[in-house]
């Protein structure tokens, strides 16, 4: 079993939905981001997901965006990234994953990338534009590495679609909650349930859900069946760190044993 | 699984949530566009609506100056002023069948916004146009003639608010509206199937051409030239040539100002392959695989990428392409406006002016054919800022 798989599996034993909380490399600068890693992977975070940032993100909304682009004004690269993630190899126990796209991996070589990646510690890797038709080439060097290539999948992906990803995916299962770009919203769509329903139903990976989430009151809504196996966030914790918040009082939120 | 490749080039790089449109586009293209009633309807609109076909035109003035035979196929003639209306219509129409109710578009100068917002007007279609806040700024001619079609105009103020921005914002935009939207890309670029579609909808450029050429001079043409951004105007007028191996073909890249280490245009003679807007093409880019930005006087050439198909007919040595710079665009403007009395776009000036400033490696008496992509009156205010009139 991927050690991704192991880590959400983990969080279910113990009665949670496991936590996979989003900052973009270089994040709210150089200098905090480590900071920002460590405070997350102290307050409860089961994987953390790193943002590689590219000059043309379709696949993320402003927020996302914004961060994206001011990391790549301060120097940051997929270079930097993978040589600050060696340096500090096992300081962080959470699962590690890149989640960016694909022309920055293209360039750094995919084969040297898979590489390098595995000695720095990272378990996966997100490619949002990088459908399975295209994918396979990519998902087979990360594998030879050990590195999973997680798959997003969303409301209009048909069962089908769902089960060819199925077949060969490893780690989680990221499903999209909505039919737009990543950003924050208040109510979950209606579709939601329905879509975690078709996800249970097709993969046997854990299932995660992420873009739009803001609150755990979000995912009150949902039965026990439909609950996701964890939760992604990325634009409501920008914001979060962008108006000076502590990482450790934003996962406090996600924590609270309440739930 | 893969699909919509030229030899390495093309493929369809775009999030999960964008393949349902795309392959519902797929099976459009190959199901409803060959049919008897779409080709006959959008004949009609070719003919009666945007004002096909249209005419080869001889150059006696700039000829007898070159010592070869220069021939214009005058697509600055068309209804909006450029090709662009070739390809609008047929993707209009086309998601009139679909049943789309909507049309989106990204536009860089404007024109095939202005392309846009004219079909999807004729055939009852609402239309958004995604523009980059820079550009709504410097065409602001256009973007008034998109508003007065009923088009809306939404500027977008991401990255670096030109065209590449506006593409990705449509693409957003597509995600969380493709039931009944259709997103009629404007070039023969993007991922599979658009590179297929544009081609498809401006191949009528080089068929006609073909035909055209056969009657008048009695032969194909020796040389064929079409400048090339995003590539929709060269491959339309290209791809009925391929096969003919006498004829060779050449497009011309935008250099911008020709300085060493200047904005420019030219993917294919400077870029390296990557994946922008959802295929594997040649880039503008850094060693880091970050999108640089493009320029060059000509807002329609002005992209940091280039439509697969010519990445691949460069790679294979079919097409040779070249580079011409802004001031050596503008004097072929210039040289057209007096010799022919054409005033033609800055986009068709950089195929016209490869000709003018490589005349010796033409050879004398042979007949060269260039597709005059667009006419200039929209460039008016670039022109009047760059030449003293």
């Amino acid at each position: 079993m991927h050690v991704l798989e192991e880590k959400i599996l983990a969080a279910r034993r113990t009665g949670r939905m496991a936590l996979i909380p989003f900052v973009t490399a270089g994040y709210p600068s150089r200098e905090c981001f480590w900071d920002v890693i460590r405070e997350l992977d102290a307050s409860g975070a089961d994987i953390i997901e790193i943002g590689v940032p590219f000059s043309d993100p379709v696949a993320d909304g402003p927020v996302v965006e914004a961060a994206s682009l001011q990391a790549l004004q301060t120097g940051v690269s997929l270079h930097g990234i993978m040589a600050e993630l060696l340096a500090r190899k096992g300081e962080v126990q959470a699962g590690l994953v890149l989640m960016g796209y694909m022309n920055p991996f293209l360039q750094y070589g995919l084969e040297r990338f898979a590489q390098d990646a595995a000695k720095a510690g990272v378990h996966g890797v997100i490619i949002p534009d990088l459908p399975i038709d295209e994918a396979e080439e990519t998902r087979l060097l990360l594998r030879s590495q050990g590195i999973a290539l997680i798959p997003l999948v969303g409301p209009n992906t048909s069962e089908e679609r769902m089960a060819l990803y199925a077949e060969v995916s490893e780690g989680y299962a990221y499903v999209v909650s909505v039919m737009g770009t990543t950003g924050e919203r208040g109510a979950l769509p209606a579709e939601v349930p329905e879509v975690l329903a078709r996800a249970r139903r097709v993969f046997r990976l854990p299932v995660a859900l992420g873009f739009g989430l803001r609150s755990p009151e979000q995912l009150k809504g949902l039965s026990p069946e439909e609950r996701p196996d964890a939760a992604v966030f990325g634009s409501s914790l920008l914001r979060h760190l962008a108006a000076g918040g502590r990482a450790a009082a934003f996962m406090e939120v996600w924590t609270r044993p309440e739930r | 699984m893969k699909k919509g490749y030229f030899g390495d080039f093309g493929g369809c790089f775009v999030p999960e949530l964008l393949m349902p449109p795309l392959m519902e586009l797929e099976q459009a293209m190959k199901g409803i566009l060959p049919s008897a009633a779409f080709q006959t309807e959008l004949n009609d609109l070719l003919k009666n609506y945007a004002g096909r076909e249209t005419p080869i035109t001889f150059c006696p003035a700039l000829s007898r100056e070159l010592g070869f035979d220069l021939w214009l196929k005058r697509e600055d003639l068309l209804h909006t002023g450029a090709h662009k209306i070739n390809n609008t219509l047929g993707q209009a129409l086309l998601a009139r069948y679909m049943g789309k109710k909507i049309l989106i578009a990204e536009t860089g100068a404007g024109q095939h916004g202005v392309a846009t917002a004219a079909a999807a007007a004729r055939l009852g279609l609402s239309c958004v146009v995604y523009m980059g806040a820079e550009d709504v700024e410097r065409q602001s001619a256009n973007v008034r003639r998109m508003r007065l079609l009923g088009a809306e105009v939404r500027p977008i103020e991401s990255g670096s608010r030109t065209l590449k921005d506006a593409i990705n914002a449509a693409l957003r935009a597509w995600i969380s509206m493709q039931a009944d939207t259709h997103y009629c890309f404007g070039t023969a670029a993007g991922p599979y199937p658009f590179p297929d579609l544009v081609r498809e909808f401006q191949s009528v450029i080089g068929r006609e051409a073909r035909v055209q050429m056969l009657e008048r001079t009695g032969r194909l043409p020796d040389h064929v030239v079409a400048a090339v951004g995003g590539g929709s105007n060269a491959i339309g007028m290209f791809a009925p040539f391929v096969q003919d191996e006498g004829v060779r073909l050449i497009g011309v890249e935008a250099g911008g100002s020709g300085e060493p280490g200047c904005l420019n245009s030219a993917a294919i003679n400077r870029g390296r392959p990557g994946v922008l807007h959802g295929e594997y093409t040649m880039l503008l880019q850094t060693d880091d695989g970050q999108i640089m930005p493009s320029g060059s006087i000509s807002a329609g050439l002005d992209y940091p990428g280039v439509g697969p198909e010519h990445a691949w007919l460069n790679a294979v040595g079919r097409v040779k392409y070249e580079v011409v710079c802004d001031s050596e665009a503008l004097a072929a403007f210039q040289k057209l406006c007096r010799a022919e009395g054409i005033l033609p776009a800055l986009e068709s000036s950089h195929a016209l002016a490869y000709v003018l400033e490589h005349r010796e490696s033409f050879t004398p008496g042979s007949t060269v054919l260039v597709n005059l992509s667009g006419r200039g009156d929209k460039d008016m205010d670039i022109i009047e800022k760059a030449l003293p009139l």
